[in-house]
């Protein structure tokens, strides 16, 4: 299937310029849990569908934004390579677009890199219905600002995504998980042992007094490694790994708001008592962490921020997602960036902070 | 050559000098004709310009004055790290200061545990490797002027170096930055966990080329030593055939973490300068290496050397232990200076190409080359599609450098034709502006103008470098017609 639905698009939005009317972008939404609530008239690009170029030798593959995720799995599978940073789908109907706009990777991020490191280059349209192409689908390109970057993590406030070139990887040759039962605390010190060493360590996870570890790469060295760190071997790994990555681990079944805190590997679970720290979840050697917890978001933000890092309400909160505010220099340069692309504030506005 | 924009300063050169040499100690304040001539070029030599006053802060404060001040007094600043920049990046501007950060030498802090170093952007790339050798990591990026190049320019110009097909450029390898406005405001940029809140600024000041703010502290990632790193060097009689190895290698399902190629004149003037053994009759040789746990190693070099022999090699061999290793490598790091050492000048460029147009851009090549009577020197950052072509000239004899320049633009405007760019590391600068316009349209170059507007509005920061005016490119265009277009329709001719 394949539809260029790009003039559309940008009627749509050329229209919505001429009236100072707001657009809602919208891919599977599959995602629309997360970010700030934008009311708006809808902006649908999931039309906006097929591979525009693949060539598995030169490790590049070019795609519409409305391309659903699950196709472009199914594509680099039958051709032997992947997506390394293992994007969350949060179901069927995730696309390409979306998925970049939010720039969230799954367990491989601590070792392969995120959603933004796999991002080449990419065509948009501004906020003012002028479509650009930044980048390009070569690894090494520096001519001009990084702009495609810049798109990753955006969520659509500073362009509609229309096609997005991004590096892929030989898929592994074999993946083991090993299990091991510790503290908190042991658990980061093992994390971290292993992160000094050339260990083929590709995602670690820890909760309810279980470290997971996943070792991927040439079988031989994965054998190497099994030997090396001990540990139980684990059943159905590749299925945890899945749930984990989708947030079907009963862990994410909460009542309570589920907070994403972003921070250094090695803080020790104590001094997170001022986030109210109750049940938490380990990821990315220790650099990401699921708090399930009904504290007061501004005394969580303020704990995190005080450990230099940031906190933002993922889902299940009455309000929509909260960001960690930024700094007034930062909030400063964000508001120039969003005037820069979209003064006219048409694309999601609020979206990612009521400012922008 | 005149370069410099012009900008209307509201502070004499005498105020602005007194200005300074209250902010900073007096011999940190350079004026003298004598003291500004070493900073009036780069490494790209054949731009020259001389700054007004050249100043060496060491303090963050000091810099948050410099700035203010030249922000309050119209007053273009330039960055400058070690000036080893190839494309004009650090020349100076005549009207303005030279914003020297080589005193900002330390490396302030190492986290070991973490795996990060935070260090002043005035750091050389090698020695942050160096100092975090004994904890068994290492920086990855390494560009072949790591031992003279400083951290700082490295993020200005998003770097790469022979390992980044595997572990990425500057960008993928840093996680805080800490930098001034041209307000002589402090922002830190990127936190302590892999991603922070709001935009991807860290992304978009990687490559700025000093056009947006003036890095001051800089946060790298750093990696485990790989436990093994072995190195294959293969010959080819035909460039075509080790392109298509590159490819066969990629397709098996190997990332190596090197993968270099060089042509006959490279190899020649290689093996001349570093007697690295290099096959001297062959047309074209790869360096791949392979790095990782002892066992993937092996089981990886079984693989790579099949491919190779089945690609058409004519010889495969394995570096036999680690001092052969550096010594293959050492002929590819000193693959400029050893071209240099042919001819009086060379020009080094940095397209970079989907591989699979590399036996079409080497043919056009070589046909442009005959053209204008220059020869050219290859070598190639084969695994990302990153070329170097180093042409060969004679900067005395009369017309040859702008011959030169011409040639050049036409390789990089090859690079466009066949879906790549006109720099994949060495940036934009003063040197690449005309092929900004044929890279991008008014829009998108507008575009940029506006990101930058967001950061300096007044355009004070390396002005005239990175983002040609819509201006520039109409009297570029009209000297360059592209296949009947005519570029930027929109605007008027002169
Ligand atoms: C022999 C040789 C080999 C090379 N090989 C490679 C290679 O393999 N890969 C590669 O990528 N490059 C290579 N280069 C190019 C060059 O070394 C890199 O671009 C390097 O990053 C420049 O660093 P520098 O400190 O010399 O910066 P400079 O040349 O001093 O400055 C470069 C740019 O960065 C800006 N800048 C510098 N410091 C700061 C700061 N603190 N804040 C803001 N802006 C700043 C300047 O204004 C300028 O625009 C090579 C150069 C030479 C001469």
């Amino acid at each position: 299937m394949s539809a260029d639905i790009s003039q559309q698009l940008q009627q749509q939005l050329l229209h919505a310029v001429e009236q100072r009317r707001s657009l809602r972008i919208v891919g599977g939404n599959s995602k629309a849990f997360y970010g700030r609530e934008v009311v708006a008239e809808t902006l649908s690009v999931a039309g906006h569908h097929g591979v525009l170029n693949y060539e598995p030798t030169e490790l590049v593959i070019t795609l519409r934004a409305g391309t659903p995720l699950s196709e472009v799995e199914k594509i680099l599978d039958d051709n032997g390579q992947m997506l390394p940073f293992e994007p969350p789908a949060f179901g069927d109907k995730a696309t390409i677009g979306g998925t970049i706009a939010c720039n969230l990777s799954g367990p491989r991020r601590a070792y392969a890199g995120a959603t933004r490191d796999y991002l080449l280059g990419c065509k948009i349209i501004n906020g003012k219905g002028e479509i650009l192409t930044f980048g390009g689908e070569v690894m090494k390109n520096v001519a001009g600002y990084d702009v495609s970057r810049l798109m990753a993590g955006a969520m659509g406030t500073l362009g509609v995504l229309l096609e997005v070139s991004l590096k892929v990887l030989p898929k592994v040759e074999t993946e083991v998980t090993r299990l091991f039962h510790c503290s908190a605390v042991e658990a980061l010190d093992k994390m971290h042992a292993w992160s000094q060493t050339p260990l083929p360590v590709s995602a670690t996870s820890y909760h309810d007094s279980i470290l997971r570890v996943r070792l991927s790469g040439a079988s031989k060295a994965v054998n190497a490694a099994v030997s090396h760190i001990g540990g139980e071997a684990m059943e159905n790994a590749g299925q945890y790994w899945q749930d984990l990555k989708e947030h079907r681990l009963d862990f994410f079944n909460t009542e309570k708001p589920l907070w994403r805190l972003s921070l250094a590997s090695d803080i020790e679970p104590g001094r997170l008592v001022n986030a109210g720290e109750g049940d938490v979840l380990y990821e990315w050697g220790g650099a990401l962490r699921w708090l399930r917890s009904d504290a007061p978001a501004q005394m969580i933000q303020a704990a995190v921020a005080e450990l230099d890092g940031h906190a933002s309400i993922f889902r299940y909160a009455d309000q929509s997602t909260i960001f960690q505010p930024l700094t007034p220099g930062l909030l400063r340069i964000h508001k120039n960036l969003k005037q820069a692309f979209d003064p006219h504030n048409i694309l999601n506005p609020g979206k990612l902070y009521p400012e922008l | 050559m005149q370069h410099s924009e012009k900008i209307e300063s509201n502070i004499t050169s005498v105020e602005l000098i007194k200005a300074l040499t209250n902010i900073v100690s007096s011999e940190a304040v350079l004026f003298e004709q004598e003291d500004l001539k070493p900073y009036e070029c780069d490494g790209l030599s054949a731009y020259r310009a001389v700054p007004l006053v050249v100043v060496l802060p060491d303090t963050i404060e000091q810099v948050q004055q410099i700035l203010a001040l030249c922000h309050n007094h119209h007053v273009p600043v330039v960055a400058r790290g070690a000036g080893t920049g190839l494309s004009g990046g650090a020349l100076p501007h005549e009207q303005g200061v030279l914003l020297s950060l080589a005193r900002f030498k330390n490396i302030l802090h190492i986290d070991a545990k973490r795996r990060i170093a935070r260090v002043q952007p005035g750091v050389r790339n090698l020695a942050i490797s160096q100092a975090v050798d004994q904890f068994g990591l290492y920086y990855a990026p390494d560009p072949s002027s790591q031992i003279a190049c400083t951290i700082g320019g490295n993020v200005a110009e998003n770097s790469g170096g022979v390992h980044c097909l595997k572990y990425g450029l500057t960008v993928h390898n840093i996680q805080q930055l800490k930098i001034i406005t041209i307000e002589g405001e402090l922002l830190t940029i990127g936190g302590s966990g892999l991603d922070s809140a709001g935009y991807d600024l860290l992304a978009l000041m990687t490559g700025s080329e000093g056009m947006l703010g003036v890095i001051v502290e800089v946060t790298v990632k750093l990696l485990p030593k790989p436990e093994r790193a072995q190195v294959l060097l293969a010959a080819f009689d035909d460039v075509v055939k080790a392109g298509e190895a590159v490819g066969n290698i990629i397709a098996a399902g190997i990332i190596p973490a090197g993968l270099e190629m060089m042509d006959k004149l490279a190899i020649s003037a290689a093996e001349d300068f570093v007697h690295a053994g290099y096959p001297l009759d062959a047309e074209a040789i790869l360096l791949c290496e392979l790095d990782g746990t002892n066992e993937e190693v092996s089981e990886h070099v079984l693989k790579v050397r099949a491919v190779l022999n089945s690609s058409g090699a004519t010889e495969v061999r394995t570096a036999k232990d680690e001092a052969e290793r550096v010594i293959f490598w050492k002929g590819r790091k000193a693959a400029f200076p050893a071209v240099g050492r042919l001819s009086p000048d060379y020009y080094c460029m940095d397209g970079t190409i989907p591989r699979k147009q590399l036996p079409r851009v080497l043919k056009t090549m070589a046909d442009l080359s005959a053209e204008y009577n220059l020869p050219v020197a290859n070598v190639f950052h084969a695994g990302d599609g990153n070329l170097h072509p180093l042409i060969l000239y004679d900067a005395n004899i009369p017309g040859e450098l702008e011959r030169t320049e011409e040639f050049g633009g036409k390789i990089l405007e090859l690079c466009v034709e066949v879906g790549g760019a006109i720099t994949g590391e060495h940036g934009i600068g003063m040197e690449k502006i005309n092929q900004m316009c044929v890279q991008f349209n008014s829009l998108e170059l507008t575009q940029f103008h506006a990101v930058k507007a967001a950061f300096d509005p007044l355009g004070l920061l390396n002005p005239g470098k990175a983002v040609p005016t819509l201006h520039r490119c109409a009297e570029f265009g009209a000297m360059h017609v592209h296949k009947g277009e005519l570029p930027f329709p929109e605007l008027e001719r002169f």
